[in-house]
């Protein structure tokens, strides 16, 4: 158990200085904003109690807002996108999360299923964003269409990111 | 009472979930009020030091074409002092202070951070209050606007970007001096909007557009940009005008913070105005 707090604070960490040094930097043509510290909300553990999912993804948003100038936009888009999480992840179960080593990831959860998770619960978190951000109405295409590149690119990022940077078990 | 007891505990997870949305959209809604100030100002020591670590770091990558434009900036200056003219009448000048007061002066600052791809935009600068910077003065480069800035620490400052929903700056038509405003409604930093221009106001494509002096904040005559297009709606009263910005806010780096001596001389006449 400690040792799964203590890796998802380190992780914590890399992913808040990886998002404000190097991805706030990021925009391709303007359009393409990826928010990569999804990763964080994305990876915490199956076993994890509602209450610390929730405070976590809020203490995460609120690190991401003071660092970005956007107080409250990050905050209230990965408390949404935390609290979609249980339900996605029942949807997508197969029964066997309830084994406590395993964790969301591409190796535990296959390719095919970890991809999905991400997509939707990256979905309801950019879209989220983005329209707290313009916060009118009269731009609605543009906007949604500012957010499905940048869900598209986060995406991308993120089951790559698997790849380089989780191992998968050694059987 | 055991009843709500009950009803809390099977409904923790929802009940937790809207008590922290409330938190994070009521820091939404106060972002232009007071309670953010107070926030910011404590923050903005700490994050501006990580900034300006970064910053410093960038600063390299980009020292061939900031010399360059110091270079051009320099030039320019250079050809307008007295030096590069010759006399070419021998009657004689008074120059007499007491003429001219000046009344803007330009502090060069930083950039630090700088966002140009969201809805709303941001800067920060290295310059706080102990450098004489303050709120609400204008923000400019050597190309043209940049914005306002909107809060200060002791030593950064936070500057609204032209490109956000809430910056309106009063601008003109260089060849006409017709006055319209300038906001940002598109998708792209490149172009901006011109507003409040009535049909009847001549201009072309590629016309100038100016600041017109007629807010405390910015100085009068500073380049903004140039008509991109323009179109008119039937029965519309205005113009909808497409320009495009003079500053390239993806490679802004160094900047001046324009203060105005008169300010609170303008603001107070302002405010007899409307009490009256």
């Amino acid at each position: 158990m400690n040792d799964k707090v203590v890796s998802n604070i380190l992780r914590l960490i890399f992913l808040v200085a990886l998002q404000v040094l190097i991805f706030n930097n990021v925009n391709f043509s303007g359009y393409i904003n990826p928010y990569i510290y999804v990763i964080f909300i994305l990876m915490l553990p199956f076993d994890i109690p509602g209450w610390l999912l929730l405070v976590s993804a809020f203490f995460v948003g609120l690190m991401i807002d003071i660092f970005s100038n956007t107080l409250g936009m990050h905050t209230a888009a990965s408390l949404f996108m935390a609290f979609c999480r249980p339900g996605i992840l029942k949807v997508l179960s197969t029964g066997k999360e309830s084994e406590t080593d395993l964790r969301p990831n591409v190796y535990d959860m296959g390719l095919y299923r970890f991809t999905l998770y991400a997509l939707i619960l990256i979905s309801i978190h950019h879209l989220s964003y983005f329209y707290i951000e313009t916060f009118r109405l009269s731009e609605f295409f543009r906007t949604f269409f500012r957010a499905l590149l940048s869900i598209l690119f986060t995406t991308l990022v993120v089951v790559l990111s698997q790849y380089a940077f989780s191992k998968g078990k050694t059987k | 009472m055991r009843n709500l007891i009950i009803f809390i505990g099977k409904h923790h997870f929802v009940l937790l979930f809207i008590i922290l949305e409330i938190i994070s959209f009521s820091l939404i809604i106060n972002n232009s009020f007071y309670q953010q100030l107070v926030f910011l100002s404590a923050t903005n020591e700490m994050t501006g030091k990580v900034n300006n670590t970064v910053s410093n770091i960038t600063g390299y990558l980009n020292l061939k074409e900031t010399n360059r434009q110091l270079a051009e900036e320099n030039a320019r200056l250079r050809s307008s002092t007295m030096s590069s003219f010759i006399k070419t009448s021998d009657s004689i000048f008074i120059i007499n202070d007491t003429l001219y007061r000046q009344q803007y002066r330009y502090v060069e600052a930083k950039v630090i951070k700088n966002s140009f791809n969201k809805r709303n935009n941001y800067l920060m600068l290295n310059k706080g209050s102990d450098q004489g910077v303050g709120k609400e003065m204008a923000v400019i480069t050597s190309n043209g606007i940049v914005g306002i800035v909107n809060e200060v620490s002791k030593n950064f400052s936070s500057v609204m970007s032209v490109l956000h929903k809430d910056t309106k700056i009063s601008a003109m038509i260089k060849k006409n001096k017709y006055k319209g405003t300038i906001v940002w409604n598109e998708n792209d930093y490149k172009t901006g909007n011109l507003i409040d221009i009535e049909p009847h106001v001549k201009f072309a494509v590629g016309d100038t557009v100016i600041t017109s002096g007629n807010s405390h904040i910015f100085p009068e005559g500073i380049f903004i940009g140039t008509v991109k297009s323009f179109s008119i709606k039937p029965g519309d009263n205005f113009y909808s005008i497409k320009i495009n910005f003079s500053t390239d806010f993806n490679r802004i780096e160094y900047v001046y913070v324009v203060k105005n001596f008169y300010k609170e001389e303008q603001l107070k006449l302002l405010n007899t105005q409307k009490n009256e």
